[in-house]
């Protein structure tokens, strides 16, 4: 019986990828274990190896084609006297049965007239007429690093597979070639002692770029992020400064459950004596790394895994460097503000062209800093707008969410015109099941739910 | 495993000129008196917080940090930090007044008695949580390592210490990178209160490397020619880009832990016994008097050094404290 062969998924968070070379033909006999083809992630290239054995029937997806999504037929596997020369190529799998039916009410499609995006508003730090070039948030940061790297030989790379495996998230891919072994350092899985090691070097007037895999395994190293990193600078009067960027994927990824999914923003954005940012775009990842590095403070750099593959413009500058500590208004609207930052801004972004279809002009801000917060421009835009909704992805209690809430009852309160609401993550540890963990995340629909509600049009 | 040891063996004291046993006595002596200060000051309210003496231990920090190259070697240690300080010949007035809580403080107020920094000695604290100076100081041996600049950094940290995990990692990355660094492990027998025995699978310390191939040594720390000559063979071997080095230092402290601690896990007698038969000090004493220094030269010392920590104790009592605000700055370097 002939066996469909289809586009794997090579990664947690693979969608598509690029089917780089087959290195069968139609008609080659193969047996489980053979390598078929050669796939290109965001990642990596890796081999597809045939699980069964038989005769290559029909290849579907000719190799070199871009974009094929995870799932497609892209050949057939004949049995023995099998012809399966007429079998057609399918354009994209079907999704699964029953995935609508289980999707919260809110997600139904949206009005067919969907107004078209609203341009964003420039970046006010970034000259008017500047070329633009289009790059994934993780080329951004690594562009941020190595011309960071050129510019300053203090500062050097450090962390779990940061150097020859290229970096878990490929965000470091590169950075060994250029620099060598001396500023691009693979560390044992230890990181108690490596986020320590790391301090110890910026207290010696080095510029560490520590890497965490993913934030989750920073609880290891909580204690020097805090206790060493963050407070040594008014412990010791001024005198004893600890400039070091901790980064990493923070936040949900997918389908890795609690203990690798979870948003660290409001741990660290509690503590004096840290600078905490949490980018969306490619722009404020390539701007606000550099800043980070540059800062004569420790920084926490929050990224998140689900929108590194994801690319945006980047102003072509010499040196495009972002102010740390600034908001940006990434989608001017009258009505209602949604407060976000880091995926949440993506969710924020859909809700607000779908409330423009319902006649609610939704103004969106990145808060990109976390700590320390851009007060003004979130209040500014209340006293505009009246009203206003926190979309966060990450868990409610005691959240960067309750803080902008806060911060609206205390300086804005006069300006509000109903509650503020926030929409986060369900109070509960991430679960594996896939409608499960669908479920206990933001979404757009639940965003647009919540300015409906403080507009009093729900 | 044993080889710094077998050489340190074979001429386990340093030969001192007397002027160089002059000067370690007066250092030993001086940090003994600056906390027997400490300790008076505390007692009538002018010290507050945790306030952890180093008397007994004198002969460590002098012995060791007298081999190093001053301004070029980096110190960090834990909260029992201010012989260390002494001992790199930090003015005792800023310290007293750190420890006072006052504007004039080496850490202008803020860090206290656990808390002090000098980077223009490169000494880099001071630091109140129990084993994160070792991979502190592995940083500061990295950056030395990385900026060629010839140094190397002691990190000291007790036999309490020794049972965190982040030591164990650190002893790991240091070896397999090759770090220039001297790790201390002053043994003074009790963590808090916890003897060795009651916390400790090994309690030979300076065996505790081998699982990383980083050699050790068991050096007599009551006797500061001891301590002094297994230093210059552990620095000798560290300067030599061979890698770190772990010193077990056996030692004793005469007081609690901190202020607070009556100390009922041990007998007076014990602590009588160390005092009476190996105070660093006396010892020291002991040896100049035999050496033929006038005994009246020895009184004048001690004289002057009472001066230096009364008006140690003055300056810290009747400088003035914080303006309030103080409080918030420091927070952060930079405006954003």
């Amino acid at each position: 019986m002939a066996i469909e062969l289809k586009m794997p998924a090579l990664s947690p968070t693979m969608e598509e990828g690029t089917l780089a070379k087959w290195l069968v033909k139609e008609g080659d006999e193969v047996s489980a274990g053979d390598v078929l083809a050669e796939i290109e992630t965001d990642k990596a290239t890796m081999e597809f190896e045939s699980i069964d054995e038989g005769v290559v029937g029909k290849i579907l997806v000719a190799e070199g084609s871009e974009n094929v999504q995870v799932g497609t037929v892209i050949a057939i596997l004949a049995g023995e006297g099998e012809d399966v020369s007429d079998a057609s190529p399918v354009a994209s799998p079907e999704p699964a049965a029953g995935e609508e039916a289980t999707a919260p009410a809110e997600s139904a499609p949206a009005a067919a007239e969907k107004p078209t995006a609203k341009e964003r508003p420039a970046d006010p730090e970034i000259p008017a007429g500047t070329n633009m070039a289009t790059l994934t948030v993780r080329e951004a940061l690594r562009d941020a690093m190595a011309e960071e790297m050129r510019l300053d030989e203090r500062v050097f790379v450090m962390g779990e597979e940061v150097a020859e495996y290229q970096g878990a998230y490929k965000v470091t891919q590169g950075l060994l070639e250029e620099f060598g072994p001396k500023r691009v350092i693979d560390t044992p899985i230890t990181e108690y002692g490596f986020a320590g090691i790391g301090t110890g070097a910026a207290m010696g007037g080095l510029r560490p770029i520590v890497e965490f895999m993913t934030f989750n395994f920073a609880m290891q190293a909580i204690d020097h992020i805090i206790n060493s990193a963050a407070k040594t600078n008014y412990m010791s009067g001024g005198q004893m400064r600890c400039p070091v960027v901790f980064r990493g994927p923070n936040g949900a990824a997918s389908r890795v459950a609690a203990q690798h999914s979870q948003n660290y923003a409001s741990w660290y954005a509690h503590v004096p004596g840290l600078v905490v940012i949490a980018p969306y775009d490619s722009s404020d990842a390539k701007g606000l790394l550099k800043a980070a590095i540059r800062s004569e403070d420790p920084v926490i750099f929050l990224e998140n895994e689900l929108i590194y593959g994801n690319s945006f413009e980047v102003a072509q500058l010499d040196d495009h460097v972002l102010p740390i500590g600034k908001a940006r208004i990434m989608r001017e609207g009258a009505d209602v503000t949604i407060v976000s930052y880091s995926i949440g801004v993506k969710f924020a972004l859909e809700a607000a062209e779908e409330l423009a279809g319902e006649g609610i002009d939704a103004e969106v801000i990145d808060l990109r800093t976390l700590r320390p917060l851009d007060t003004a421009t979130v209040l500014e835009s209340l006293a505009k707008t009246n009203r206003l909704v926190v979309a966060e992805e990450g868990w409610p209690t005691c959240s960067i969410a309750s803080e902008i809430i806060a911060l609206c009852m205390e300086e804005g309160f006069d300006h509000l015109d109903a509650p503020v609401l926030r929409v986060c993550n369900e109070d509960v540890p991430l679960p594996y099941a896939a409608n499960l963990e669908k479920m206990a995340l933001i979404d757009a629909p639940r965003i647009v739910a919540a300015a409906k509600k403080v507009c009093y049009k729900d | 495993m044993r080889s710094l040891q077998e050489r340190f063996e074979k001429s386990k004291r340093y030969k001192a000129s007397e002027e160089e046993l002059l000067a370690f006595y007066e250092k030993m002596l001086l940090i003994r008196r600056f906390e027997e200060k400490a300790g008076q000051l505390y007692g009538l309210g002018l010290i507050g917080g945790f306030c952890h003496l180093y008397i007994g231990q004198e002969a460590v920090a002098v012995g060791l940090q007298s081999a190093l190259e001053e301004g070029k070697d980096s110190v960090i240690t834990g909260y029992r930090d201010h012989g260390h300080m002494l001992a790199y010949g930090i003015d005792p007035k800023v310290i007293m007044a750190e420890l006072t809580g006052r504007a004039a403080g080496i850490s202008r107020g803020k860090g206290g008695s656990m808390h002090m920094f000098s980077t223009e000695h490169a000494f880099y604290g001071g630091h109140g949580i129990v084993g994160a100076q070792v991979p502190l100081g592995a940083g500061l041996a990295f950056a030395h390592q990385y900026n060629e600049d010839g140094g190397l950094c002691m990190a000291y940290f007790g036999d309490g210490a020794a049972n965190q995990g982040q030591v164990y990692e650190t002893f790991n990355m240091a070896a397999l990178w090759n770090l220039p660094i001297v790790f201390i492990v002053e043994n003074n027998q009790y963590a808090m209160g916890t003897s060795v025995k009651r916390s400790s699978a090994e309690t030979e310390f300076y065996r505790r490397g081998t699982a990383f191939r980083i050699p050790g040594m068991d050096v007599n720390g009551m006797d500061v020619l001891e301590v002094h000559q297994a230093a210059r063979v552990a620095v000798e071997h560290v300067r030599g880009g061979n890698g770190p080095v772990l010193m077990e230092l056996n030692t004793y402290r005469y007081r609690g832990h901190s202020m607070s601690d009556p100390a009922k896990y041990r007998t007076r007698e014990e602590v009588q016994g160390v005092r009476e038969k190996s105070d660093p000090i006396e010892m020291a004493k002991a040896e100049l008097i035999k050496a033929g220094i006038d005994e009246d030269k020895l009184k004048e010392i001690d004289k002057d050094i009472r001066a230096v920590v009364a008006e140690a104790a003055d300056f810290a009592e009747n400088s003035p404290e914080l303006e309030p605000h103080e409080l918030y700055t420091d927070v952060l370097v930079e405006n954003y």
